[in-house]
């Protein structure tokens, strides 16, 4: 699953925006903000991702750079999202 | 700049009868290769264009200073009251440039509340509304937008903002700056005048302008002065003390909103601070004592300081050619 989640995180990434280059794709623990991959709009196309893609809600509190500042972080906060969702239900 | 023993506001501190004379020179420097005859200034009522245009009529003369006063419905009832006082104390030509009804023409006001009512289906006449980030200092949390919506009856609520919302809003409301822009243009152009931007240092280098709106200038004369600076240059000009008390304001949505609610990490003085401290290398102990935060705090207005250098670049870059078409 975590394996799984962090390919369709760099996919969107990827797509979304870096138009396609792989190359410019940073590495898992780097900083999305200080390398300049997600701005503040990008920010925001990355929360509706997840929302939309994942079915959870990302609360005014989570959005934080350790939730969502690199792929980690973000593979980290999605398993746990998820997982209350399950549990959850 | 010297700079004293202990950083603080005093840093700050420049030699103002000779900082305006260097500005001076410059203008009619520029109007000169530029082969104009004067200079059209946009006046908001506050502090940067109030400035802007006491330092073109010193170094021009009032005969060739020319004001635009062009409030739109969303303006604060004062706005007008206010920019008229300034033009009233250089003595320059003025007019009003009411543009509401370019506004109404370009679909600026409709666009806007289509993309609010997105968010909030029921907005419409009578209600208010106003954009806003978070507070850097009280949270670690990025800095995402969300719009505050007042009903008739006074009730109030906030909305995170979708994408799409969010650029729709800021999209129609950059109708205003670029309206104004085109006037300013207009005037020039008849007068055979130079345009004037009103940036000051915070603005410029957050980025806190529209691109072809009140970005667009042929001059932009305290560009390089920071906000508390343009303060004591406006002391020293003498500019109305109803100016130099006024607390910055946006003056662009129909809710009050203050240039912290919307784009700076803090109030003037502070960020003047933090921006000065970051680029000459201050320590983060020194600014943080001198703005009453905490190193951690300091570090989170450094950056979002970074964030917005990064978000606007693409507002200071020139069109992009392939290949340069004319000869050096």
């Amino acid at each position: 699953m975590e394996s799984q989640v962090t390919d369709e995180l760099k996919e969107f990434i990827t797509s979304m925006f870096l138009f396609g280059d792989e190359a410019r794709l940073p590495e898992e623990t780097d900083s999305l903000l200080e390398t300049g991959v997600l701005d503040s709009t990008g920010v925001l196309e990355l929360i509706e991702f997840l929302e939309e893609r994942y079915g959870f809600s990302v609360d005014d509190t989570e959005t934080v750079p350790d939730n969502l500042g690199s792929i980690a972080g973000l593979t980290q906060y999605v398993l746990r999202k998820t997982g209350e969702t399950a549990g959850a239900a | 700049m010297s700079q004293p023993a202990t950083f603080g506001p005093d840093t700050l501190t420049i030699d103002l009868a000779a900082e305006a004379d260097r500005i001076t020179q410059r203008i009619r420097e520029y109007l000169t290769t530029a082969r104009r005859r004067g200079a059209v200034v946009a006046l908001s009522g506050g502090i940067d264009s109030s400035v802007t245009a006491a330092l073109c009529v010193r170094a021009l003369g009032k005969s060739r200073g020319f004001g635009l006063h062009m409030p739109e419905q969303d303006s604060s009832p004062e706005t007008i009251n206010l920019s008229r006082s300034v033009s009233d104390f250089l003595g320059i030509d003025s007019v009003l440039e009411e543009i509401s009804a370019i506004l109404e023409a370009a679909g600026c006001y409709r666009r806007r509340d289509d993309a609010i009512r997105t968010v909030e289906p029921a907005y419409g006449p009578g209600w208010k509304s106003k954009i806003v980030l978070p507070s850097v200092t009280n949270s670690d949390a990025l800095r995402i937008y969300s719009i505050v919506i007042e009903a008739p009856d006074g009730t109030q609520t906030r909305h995170r903002l979708p994408t799409e919302a969010y650029l729709g809003i800021v999209a129609a409301t950059n109708f205003k700056q670029r309206a104004r822009k085109m006037l300013e243009y207009y005037h020039a152009d008849r007068l055979n005048y130079v345009t004037t931007g009103t940036p000051n240092r915070l603005e410029y280098d957050q980025g806190f302008f529209v691109k072809n709106g009140d970005g667009s200038a042929d001059i932009k004369p305290i560009a390089h002065l920071y906000k508390s600076q343009v303060y004591g240059m406006a002391e020293y000009l003498g500019v109305p003390e109803s100016i130099r008390t006024r607390p910055p304001t946006t003056d662009t949505y129909s809710l009050p909103q203050s240039q912290e609610e919307f784009y700076f990490s803090l109030p003037y003085r502070e960020m003047d601070l933090c921006l000065y401290g970051k680029n000459n290398g201050v320590p983060r102990e020194d600014i943080a004592g001198a703005v009453g935060l905490t190193v951690e705090q300091v570090d989170r207005v450094f950056r979002d300081i970074d964030q917005k250098r990064m978000t606007t670049r693409y507002l200071h870059l020139p069109p992009v050619l392939v290949e340069a078409p004319l000869e050096p």
